[in-house]
């Protein structure tokens, strides 16, 4: 079982956090907006807090969030707010002012998702994946 | 010199005019569309549209051959991402950052992103200026280089008044570099008499301030 901090709770950032819940790992998870609580919580028969998730207010960037949240137990931590630039920074706190031993970062811009992964950043480009669906979806009408 | 400033706000407006008016050759990278057609109206080539942290957009600038990139965005991972590019995808090698709030200066320094300039941390160092603390001014700060210039007003009834700079016992790793006195300065000898109204200036390793300063000035 890993402890896992999660940064962001949009659609990607919560749907990650309930599915390693489900999957026994301990997840505590960091939004500035309480509403993104509430993503956590939808269709769910009990609360986020009742199947033993962590929620926190406040922002990635903010130390003290972080910290608030057990990014200094955090064996994995996984950057996904909304702003590229916000996850690349964090990320790079995670590994280097908090040593998590593995840090994930979501980068929308295939172009700096790739340029920090050759850095040694574990990214994550959606829009890398949501391109070559499209071009296997195109080649197969295409077919 | 060949300059590029993201960002267009005030800061990264004027900074242009001023280097532009110096001379220089710049790039004034804005990625909103009012602000952008407002600057390109008085600046026009030299304005460009586009997210400054975006690849394409510094190369189209033409970071490779820029000498220096400063980013004044309005975000600070903006500015940290577009010195931490600059430096080690593109190879510049001088940048200014940006610091909006002095809470992330931390992260600045944890990524080696410097110098990083916050206005907060400015105005703080004028008011300390302006309103002494003590009568003291901190010159120089150079934590990084371990070396700090302060400058004290001696105080009547303080231990250095009346004594020679020989005699002032000053702890080991400071020393008095100059004294002004009645509007002109000068660099001490040994047996220079420190006089009640003198302006000192000290140089001293960091962490000897306090020790420092209660020889010249009575608080």
């Amino acid at each position: 079982m890993s402890f896992i901090v999660i940064a962001g709770a949009g659609r990607v950032g919560s749907a990650v956090a309930r599915s390693m819940l489900a999957a026994g790992h301990e997840v505590s998870v960091l939004d500035e907006d309480p509403l993104s609580h509430e993503r956590l919580d939808a269709g769910q028969p009990t609360t986020w807090e009742d199947v033993g998730g962590r929620f926190t207010i406040g922002q990635a960037i903010e130390a003290e969030a972080l910290i608030e949240a057990g990014i200094e137990q955090a064996d994995v931590f996984i950057a996904s707010t909304h702003g590229d630039n916000t996850n690349l920074t964090v990320a790079q706190i995670a590994q280097k002012m908090f040593n998590v031993p593995s840090v994930l970062v979501r980068v929308s811009d295939p172009a700096r998702a790739e340029w920090y992964a050759a850095q040694g950043l574990h990214t994550i480009c959606p829009t890398r994946y949501a391109i070559e669906m499209f071009e296997d979806a195109l080649n197969e009408v295409e077919g | 010199m060949y300059a590029i400033i993201v960002g267009g706000g005030k800061v990264g407006l004027n900074l242009a005019r001023e280097l532009l008016d110096k001379g220089h050759e710049v790039t004034l990278i804005e990625q909103r569309r009012d602000r952008y057609l407002a600057m390109e109206d008085e600046l026009e080539h030299v304005a460009q549209y586009g997210d400054g942290t975006e690849l394409w957009v510094l190369e189209r600038a033409g970071v490779q051959r820029a000498d220096l990139v400063v980013a004044v965005t309005g975000d600070d991972e903006d500015n940290i991402l577009i010195c931490q590019i600059a430096r080690e995808k593109y190879l510049v090698d001088r940048f200014i950052a940006r610091v909006n709030n002095p809470r992330n200066r931390q992260y600045f320094d944890l990524l080696g992103i410097k110098p990083a300039v916050s206005a907060t941390d400015l105005i703080l160092r004028l008011i300390e200026h302006e309103v002494p603390q003590y009568g003291l001014v901190h010159l120089l700060d150079l934590p990084g280089e371990r070396l700090e210039i302060i400058e004290i007003e001696v105080s009547a009834g303080s231990a250095a008044t009346g004594r020679a700079v020989r005699d002032l016992h000053l702890p080991e790793g400071s020393i008095v570099i100059s004294v002004l006195r009645e509007g002109t300065g000068f660099v001490p000898k040994a047996d220079t008499v420190i006089a009640a109204g003198d302006e000192v200036l000290v140089c001293l390793d960091p962490g000897l301030e306090d020790e420092v300063t209660t020889l010249f000035a009575v608080r």
